[in-house]
């Protein structure tokens, strides 16, 4: 226990860190969730294939896999980021990938007549989207969209392995001076838990004040 | 007002539109009647591209229907409809499902649309639920507003796609009398019902269609006490007996 205590100010940074990955890769992951499932769900061909050729892409390759290959990769044709920015863009990239397929499950769950109404009434595609069927489908997917911030949450210990020091690298770190793995990967598991904890409870929350009769 | 020739549409091998023409004049009350499956509901839908045909053209005011994008929804705008399932805008209040479109798309203001939205809802009859969300609202009610979403938009046209059949009969009366009022205030309509005392109160022309044509139209009276054809007459014999 002492071993926490004496390493408080590193831990706590690391937490810091894991926190800010999880904030800003959220926000980068249902901006960008969204607008693939207005791709998805588009009358354009073209727009459609694209958001499908995304979702596929990311979500059949091994996060630590992109990450890697991101931060390593790109350099080597001139492109290269401060691995905080890397590791934000590449989770909330690969993040989308889930939170589009869980906004277009909620998006087909919204009745077509919806649609039609929105339409018939001189709506634009995106304007119906944007106004009906999205309020709508948000609501029926805040408990999925839950399950995947706290995946989210869970990604971002890996981005120890492009050297930033999150709540996991950070633990590695005072571990390897300490050697006291129980204490110290306890004390930084708990530490995600509270967080997973607290998502959880604001989704019930949401989800009780969202609900909406039909 | 509206003129539609030579619409055809194949659902798969089913061809559920076989040469429909119609025209509805400014200030007509066009019903159409016929068994299910005649494909009314279809040539309703397809009077405002709900449903594209296969072949033939819609001319609105004057104007051929265009394909898609913004040119449709501006020609949607202009063309009220009614469904069979309300389709009321589930997370907004009704006073808000009266309000988008006229903000939206006609770009009022908002304490305008919400003045006239008021007014649409008083003169629809439930004034006194604006406020409410469309699911606490009856079936009739909900009609009721759903008519006067589209009539917020003030449509120079009003589609009616079987705007009773969702109904509990006690509430057929109070969407028929919104309904009939409409048609005396000159409003042009066309209607899908199975409604056949509306049919006889209300309409200019009477349009009967089975198996996607049309086969006899005429003004009411004659319609149903002299129609001309066995389908109308056999039709016409299966539900008026009751």
């Amino acid at each position: 226990m002492s071993v926490l205590l004496d390493h408080l100010p590193e831990l706590w940074q690391g937490l810091l860190v894991t926190l800010q990955l999880t904030v800003a890769s959220f926000v980068g992951a249902a901006v960008l969730g969204v607008l693939v499932t207005a791709m998805r769900v588009s009358p354009v061909p073209v727009l459609r294939a694209l958001g499908t050729a995304y979702v596929e892409t990311f979500q059949n390759l091994p996060l630590l896999v992109l990450l890697v290959l991101v931060f390593f990769g790109l350099p080597e044709i001139g492109i290269k980021g401060p691995p905080m920015a890397t590791a934000i863009v590449v989770i909330a990239v690969y993040q989308a990938a889930y939170m589009a397929e869980a906004l277009r499950s909620g998006v087909n769950s919204v009745s077509k007549g919806q649609a039609e109404a929105a339409r018939a009434l001189g709506l634009t595609f995106g304007q119906s989207l944007r106004l009906v069927i999205l309020p709508q489908a948000l609501r029926t997917v805040v408990q999925p969209l839950g399950n995947l911030t706290i995946q989210l949450i869970m990604s971002t210990a890996l981005a120890g392995a492009i050297s930033v020091v999150d709540l996991t690298e950070a633990a590695k770190r005072v571990n390897l001076q300490e050697a006291q793995p129980i204490a110290i990967f306890v004390g930084s598991g708990l530490a995600y838990a509270a967080i997973a904890a607290a998502v959880g409870y604001v989704t019930g929350r949401l989800e009780r004040r969202l609900v909406i009769m039909r | 007002m509206i003129r539609a020739r030579g619409l055809n549409k194949w659902f798969g091998e089913h061809h559920v539109l076989r040469d429909v023409d119609l025209d509805v004049a400014r200030g007509e009350v066009v019903v159409v009647v016929g068994p299910s499956g005649s494909g009314k509901s279809t040539l309703c839908r397809c009077l405002n591209r709900l449903e594209t045909v296969q072949r033939g053209e819609v001319v609105i005011d004057g104007v051929p229907a265009p394909l898609e994008g913004r040119e449709l929804a501006k020609l949607r705008a202009d063309v009220g409809m009614v469904f069979q399932s309300f389709n009321l805008f589930q997370h907004m209040s009704v006073l808000d499902n009266v309000v988008l479109a006229p903000v939206k798309v006609r770009g009022a203001s908002r304490t305008d649309a919400e003045k006239s939205a008021r007014e649409l809802l008083e003169r629809v009859g439930i004034g006194a639920q604006a406020d409410k969300l469309p699911a606490q609202l009856s079936g009739g009610q909900q009609q009721r507003a759903a008519i006067a979403r589209a009539l917020a938009m003030t449509p120079k046209v009003m589609l009616f796609d079987e705007p009773t059949s969702a109904l509990d009969p006690e509430m057929v009366g109070e969407v028929l009398d919104v309904m009939t009022g409409l048609a005396a205030d000159g409003m042009t309509m066309v209607v899908v019902t199975h409604e056949m005392g509306f049919a006889r109160k209300a309409a200019d022309r009477v349009v009967f269609m089975a198996d996607g044509q049309i086969v006899e139209q005429g003004a009411p009276a004659a319609f149903f006490d002299s129609p001309q054809t066995d389908r109308a007459r056999d039709f016409l014999a299966k539900v008026l007996t009751h």
